[in-house]
């Protein structure tokens, strides 16, 4: 019992979360105002609780299995859906089902908790659809609007058919090796065909989630379409789970195909950084181009996933987290500017910089971050991934992603050079910045600094395991 | 002597600058740069007290901390003779490029706060001796150079900020590329002077050398990359025309020799002749363009093209006197086309025109600034006396010593340039300073306010000393030259 409850603590604690939203639902009268500063709290607390007591080991035959480095990972989500709570407080207020919807996201961190730490493909699967199906309903959250309908019903039939997918690809798998046990599969993998397509259609459904090229169609209409807070849990913690169980996946359970999955590692890791950025250039709706540049940044993902060392998880877990302050800071701003200026477009931003200083340059940092330029820490992160995917010796790899980071520059600057450089009769006007999301945008902004320069967070990332 | 304070001063100006308000952000921008010359100046006094004291490390002062344990990353500063003299040039620089602006009044604040970025990377650059660190210097002056031309510069500015960031961090890739390349070919260091210790097999040299020489031959605006030096220059604002052209440029040339010939010596000799051949036509190509050009702007930036590919040169002869004079180029280009740049802001912020054809008889409304015009153009020609020529000299001296037929005739092509350069400089000078003058609203033009005549006085002071005394700046450069072409010479 008392193993359960260490082990197990950061789910439970999110449990009681679910059920004390609950109660709030059910009984009346607690306005948005009131309601919002106590999940804010509640969250931070979750976020603080996450770094104390953390077990290490496995429960209900190996089906449960926590680590010091699954207990960080989860620290990382808990971190993202705290600045949520804080940077879309705005749109939040407004909505009429806040409850709802912090009850749908709590449930889908939940899922994504249980799937990082999932020992077996059976529960592996079971949480992945824990943490699919409340995203699907919450990019539905716009309930005024055609769009966010129409992206939820995508959402929903795109996780449907990568669900599919992933049982078929389970199927074949227990059909070769004759187990869904984690620590007992790579024993039984001897490279045959059937057990390389096996691989091959769960490898799918990790695609699908993660939008790799050429499964990431669906993304950017999802993004465009979902309130920006749900674009935020999409492209942000939804992903960054998704990279931590691929990595357990890979490394130990398919181990043996090793040689399989990093040749196909690395051409999807290039077709999405290339394709990703490409589509970029041409976006004007600023969501679309966050989606866009969201996919290319999960090729920068897959070249560090492709190293097959612990430098390799090292930083992919590093770079998740400065990824997490960025796109977080970029989408808040955006959030804010579309929530109280109604601008979803590039050029909407013209001459931000006139009146609102501490939003531009709030985008300014977190966009110079995304590209990976210093003293940001983007810089580290993506060198460090870059140095992970080189340790093999395949310096034309790393050289296409290095290249791919100029052509990222290009649409990030667009979006900067909108803000301080371009002339607008009609700039927008001073927005009043709620403290939340001031704080949200300081955290941020401080964690874009210095994760970067504080050489210990990447050191103590590498001595976990 | 402690070298973090050069990073140090520099961040705290900048930070001090983003507290104050109005019209103290230039006072204490400027008491920034002036303690900033201080300290280079001090730097300077330590480093020859060591020498003359009789040490013969390779590099004095050095420092070493450890960033980021697991992948073996440190912050490792250290200077040789050339590291200083770049620190001088850039303090020099940068507290000019300080004075020129004192005018500036669209958002002064961010204006300082970028400039002093700007140092800080450059003295950063300067005085790493850990690649990771160097990279990191190198690149944490995008962001500043971008936003400078963009927000105050002129013309197609926003074009040109795009195209600078763009080409700058393309060359900053494949410095990437051939940076990660060496670490794990070096035994898992970036430390430069662990890397150099390292036996790396030829194979692997000829491979990792065209990564860093092109990747920092984008900075230093090696021809065929060199396209974004006219737009980028001509677009910024005085005293970004300043820095980008007087440091950054020097960042890419440093970069070459440091890392890429000192570490990589068999690729060095592989890709000589090719270095050569590229510089010889960047010097001719850029001296032609330049007689084409009718505004001032595009002259100077297509001129430090052809200047610039004199330091390539002299490098890639890869003899003592060769390098020691590209090094020497490199400074005194540095001062001479940031003092060519703060002279055509001057002009420009009084006659609202850059065109040579629309100026004239200068000389007699504003002396003092025309005064200076004649002294940097005749450096730029090569007038003995001054640092051009002493520079260009050392490079020809040593590229002659090599005595075959492709190193004669590069360095015939290359000495040829200097008829042109006199051509279009003369041209140019005695059009805007000489003669009737061509616009009565001209007549009533005021001479350079005492922050411009400061400014241009340092500058103007540096030159002379250097083209009169060369001797102590040969002095401080020729040992780390020889340090690095000796190991070219396997010995």
């Amino acid at each position: 019992m008392n193993e359960l409850l260490t082990l197990m603590k950061s789910e439970l604690v999110l449990t009681v979360l679910i059920f004390l939203l609950l109660f709030v639902k059910i009984g009346r009268g607690v306005r948005n105002e009131a309601l919002l500063p106590i999940i804010q709290v509640l969250l931070l607390l979750n976020f603080i609780v996450g770094f104390f007591f953390n077990g290490e080991g496995s429960l209900f035959g190996g089906m449960f299995h926590t680590s010091s480095l699954i207990a960080f990972e989860k620290n990382i989500l808990s971190l993202a859906v705290y600045l949520i709570s804080l940077l879309f407080a705005g749109w939040l207020k407004k909505s009429q089902h806040m409850p709802e919807f912090f009850l749908l996201m709590i449930t889908a961190l939940l899922g994504m908790f249980l799937m990082i730490s999932s020992g077996n493909l059976l529960m592996f699967y079971l949480s992945l659809e824990l943490s699919t199906i409340p995203v699907a309903a919450m990019a539905n959250f716009d309930l005024d609007k055609k769009r966010s309908s129409e992206g939820a019903m995508k959402m929903i039939l795109s996780s449907a058919f990568s669900s599919g997918i992933l049982l078929f690809g389970i199927s074949l798998v227990y059909g070769a090796t004759g187990t869904l046990a984690f620590a007992e599969i790579p024993a039984q993998l001897n490279g045959s065909p059937l057990q390389v397509l096996a691989f091959v259609f769960l490898f799918s459904a990790f695609a699908f989630k993660l939008s790799v090229v050429p499964f990431h169609l669906w993304a950017a209409d999802v993004y465009e379409g979902s309130p920006i807070a749900v674009t935020a849990f999409l492209s942000v913690v939804s992903k960054a789970s998704m990279a931590f169980i691929l990595i357990t996946v890979l490394y130990q359970v398919f181990k043996p195909l090793q040689s399989i999955w990093y040749n196909m590692l690395v051409l999807l890791a290039m077709a999405t950084m290339v394709v990703g950025n490409l589509f970029a250039l041409r976006q004007q709706n600023i969501k679309r181009l966050f989606a866009f540049s969201s996919i290319a940044q999960v090729g920068f993902v897959l070249v560090g996933i492709s190293s097959n060392s612990t430098l390799g998880v090292a930083s992919v877990v590093y770079f998740m987290l400065i990824y997490v302050f960025s796109a977080m800071a970029a989408l808040g701003v955006a959030a804010v500017v579309s929530h109280h200026a109604g601008q979803e477009n590039i050029d909407g931003y013209k001459g931000l910089y006139k009146n609102n200083k501490f939003l531009s340059w709030a985008m300014a940092l977190a966009l110079f971050s995304l590209a990976g330029i210093p003293p940001t820490a983007g810089f580290f992160g993506k060198l460090f991934l870059l140095a992970a995917g080189g340790e093999r010796g395949a310096y034309w790899f790393i050289t296409v992603a290095a290249l791919n980071m100029i052509v990222s520059l290009y649409y990030y600057l667009r979006v900067v050079r909108a803000i301080f450089m371009d002339a607008n009769e009609k700039p927008i006007d001073i927005i009043p910045l709620g403290n939340t999301e001031r704080l949200g945008l300081v955290i941020c902004g401080a964690g874009i600094i210095l994760v970067g320069l504080a050489g210990g967070i990447f050191n103590f990332i590498q001595t976990l395991h | 002597m402690n070298l973090l304070s050069l990073i140090l001063l520099p961040l705290l100006t900048a930070v001090t600058v983003l507290l104050c308000r109005g019209g103290q952000v230039k006072w204490v921008a400027f008491a920034g740069a002036v303690l900033q010359l201080a300290l280079a100046v001090a730097l300077m006094v330590a480093y020859s007290h060591q020498r003359a004291a009789g040490n013969i490390a390779q590099m004095l002062f050095q420092q070493q901390y450890l960033l980021f344990r697991g992948v073996n990353i440190g912050l490792h500063v250290g200077v040789d003779g050339i590291s200083v003299a770049m620190v001088l040039l850039t303090s020099l620089v940068s507290l000019a490029g300080v004075l020129v602006s004192w005018k500036i009044e669209k958002m002064t604040k961010e204006f300082y706060f970028l400039l002093t970025l700007l140092a800080l990377g450059a003295y950063g650059f300067f005085i790493s001796l850990n690649l990771f660190v160097l990279f990191f210097f190198l690149e944490i002056s995008v962001i500043p150079k971008y936003l400078l031309i963009g927000i105050w510069g002129t013309g197609r500015k926003e074009y040109s900020a795009n195209k600078l960031a763009l080409m700058l961090m393309g060359g900053s890739a494949l410095i990437l590329v051939g940076m990660l390349g060496l670490y794990f070919t070096a035994g898992h260091s970036f430390d430069i002077l662990s890397i150099a210790n390292m036996p790396i097999p030829a194979n692997t040299q000829h491979l990792i050398f065209p990564f860093l020489f092109v990747g920092f031959g984008v900075f230093t605006a090696m021809f065929p990359l060199h396209t974004w030096v006219p737009d980028g220059h001509s677009s910024a604002p005085t005293a970004g025309s300043m820095f980008l052209a007087g440091i950054s440029m020097k960042l890419g040339g440093y970069g070459c020799l440091r890392v890429a010939v000192y570490l990589l010596p068999e690729g060095a000799k592989q890709y000589a002749n090719i270095i050569i051949v590229l510089s010889a036509i960047a010097i001719l190509y850029g001296a032609f363009a330049t007689m084409m050009q009718k505004d001032l702007k595009y002259m100077n930036a297509y001129s430090s093209v052809s200047h610039v590919g004199f330091s390539l040169l002299g490098i890639g002869m890869l003899t003592q006197t060769a390098v020691t004079g590209a090094l020497l180029q490199m400074v005194s280009h540095g001062l001479m086309t940031a003092l060519f740049f703060a002279v055509i802001g001057m002009l420009y912020d009084r006659t609202h025109t850059r065109m040579v054809g629309e100026m004239g008889g200068l000389l007699k409304v504003l002396p003092f600034i025309s005064t200076v015009l004649f002294i940097v153009g005749f450096c730029s020609l090569g007038l003995p006396g001054l640092s051009g020529f002493v520079a260009e000299m050392t490079v020809f001296v040593g590229a002659w010593q090599t005595d075959d037929i492709f190193h004669r005739a590069a360095t015939i092509a290359a000495a040829a340039s200097i008829v042109v350069t006199a051509v279009y400089i003369l041209r140019a000078v005695a059009q805007t300073t000489m003669g009737p003058v061509k616009n009565e609203q001209f007549l009533h033009l005021k001479d350079a306010a005492w922050y411009e005549r400061l400014a241009a006085m340092l500058l103007v002071a540096a030159i002379v000393g250097i083209g009169m005394a060369p001797g102590w700046l040969a002095d401080l450069l020729r040992p780390a030259a020889e340090i690095i072409t000796n190991r070219i010479a396997g010995k």
